[in-house]
C-alpha cells in the first residue's frame, strides 16, 4: 500500500482530468468550439507515448551497459505500452481530424511523422521477434531503440516545426505560446499528463511482474488461485 | 476608388466575422445536464482502476506464493 501512492495518484489525476475537463472552462475558439477539451485525452495520449518511449529508451542504455535481460525487457515493454498509446493517439486524432479539419487523415507532417515513428517503433518489435539469440537480440535491439528514440524525436519535435502544420505550435511556433495554451487548459493538461503516464508505468510494471512469474513454472500456482 | 472601396468592406467583414460569437454547448451547461455525463464517466473510469488494481494484488499475491517455494 505504502509504495503504491503513485498508482491511486494516477486514477486521482485522470479522474480530475475527466471532470473538470468537461465543466471547466475553456477558451472559446472558432472551428474548434467544445472540441477544445479533447487536448486534455488526445494529445495527452501523446505525451503518454513519449513517456513510455523515454523510458524505453532508458533501459535500452541501460541494459547496453548491464546486459541484464530484465533491462531488456523493460525495454520492449514500455516501447509496446508506448505503442498502444500511441494508436489511442492516432485513432482520436482521426476522429477530432474529421470534425475540425474536415478529413481524417490530412497529409500533415505531424500525421506522416507519426505514422512514420509508430512504423518505426513496429520495426522495432519485428526486429526483436526476428533474432532468437537473447544476447545478441538485446544489443542490436538495444542500439536500434537510441535511433528510434532519436527519429521519433525528429519526425514528431522538429520537423512539424520546420513546415507549415496544420497543428497548433508548429510550423515556426514555439508550442504551447500564450495563444495555444491558456491557463485554464494548463491547468487540466499537465495533470492529465503525468496521470496517464504513471498509468503506462503501472501497466507495464504489471506485465513485467506477470512476465517475470512466468518464467519458472507457475501454472499450479494459477491454477490455486482460480 | 474601387480599391479603396473593397479594402474597406473586407475589413468591415472580417471584424464581423471576428465578432460573431462561437458556439459553445452552453444550455448543456446551464441545465446542468453535463454533470450526469461526468458523473456516468467517473464511474465508469472507477470501474476500471479497480478492476486494475485487483489484477495487481493478485499478481502480489503471485509473487508471495513464489517467494514462499
Amino acid at each position: 500500500m505504502k509504495k503504491s501512492w503513485w498508482k491511486i495518484l494516477s486514477f486521482v489525476l485522470i479522474l480530475y482530468s475527466v471532470i473538470w475537463g468537461f465543466l471547466g472552462d475553456v477558451p472559446r475558439l472558432p472551428i474548434l468550439n467544445e472540441t477544445i477539451r479533447n487536448l486534455y485525452f488526445h494529445v495527452a495520449m501523446w505525451f503518454a507515448m513519449l513517456g513510455m518511449m523515454t523510458a524505453s529508451l532508458v533501459y535500452s542504455i541501460k541494459y547496453l551497459k548491464s546486459s541484464s535481460s530484465a533491462h531488456d525487457l523493460a525495454a520492449r515493454i514500455f516501447a509496446e505500452t508506448g505503442l498502444v498509446f500511441a494508436t489511442l493517439g492516432l485513432l482520436t486524432g482521426m476522429v477530432w481530424a474529421n470534425f475540425t479539419w474536415g478529413a481524417p487523415w490530412t497529409n500533415d507532417p505531424k500525421l506522416n511523422g507519426t505514422a512514420i515513428t509508430m512504423l518505426v517503433y513496429f520495426a522495432y518489435l519485428i526486429l526483436r521477434g526476428s533474432l532468437d539469440d537473447p544476447e545478441k537480440r538485446g544489443r542490436l535491439s538495444g542500439v536500434y531503440n537510441i535511433f528510434a528514440y532519436v527519429l521519433m524525436i525528429v519526425f514528431i519535435g522538429i520537423l512539424p516545426r520546420l513546415t507549415d502544420s496544420l497543428h497548433p505550435g508548429n510550423g515556426g511556433n514555439p508550442g504551447f505560446n500564450s495563444y495555444d495554451m491558456d491557463s485554464r487548459l494548463r491547468m487540466v493538461f499537465y495533470p492529465a499528463v503525468l496521470g496517464w503516464i504513471l498509468f503506462g508505468f503501472w501497466v507495464t510494471r504489471l506485465r513485467l511482474r506477470l512476465n517475470a512469474l512466468r518464467t519458472k513454472p507457475v501454472d499450479e500456482l494459477f491454477e490455486n488461485l482460480q | 476608388m474601387r480599391n479603396a472601396i473593397t479594402l474597406l468592406l473586407l475589413t468591415l467583414s472580417t471584424s464581423l466575422l471576428a465578432q460573431r460569437p462561437v458556439e459553445m454547448a452552453d444550455t448543456m451547461r446551464d441545465n446542468g445536464k453535463i454533470y450526469v455525463v461526468v458523473l456516468v464517466l467517473s464511474i465508469v473510469l472507477a470501474g476500471m482502476f479497480i478492476y486494475l488494481w485487483t489484477i495487481d494484488r493478485k499478481v502480489t499475491r503471485l509473487e508471495n506464493k513464489k517467494n514462499e517455494e
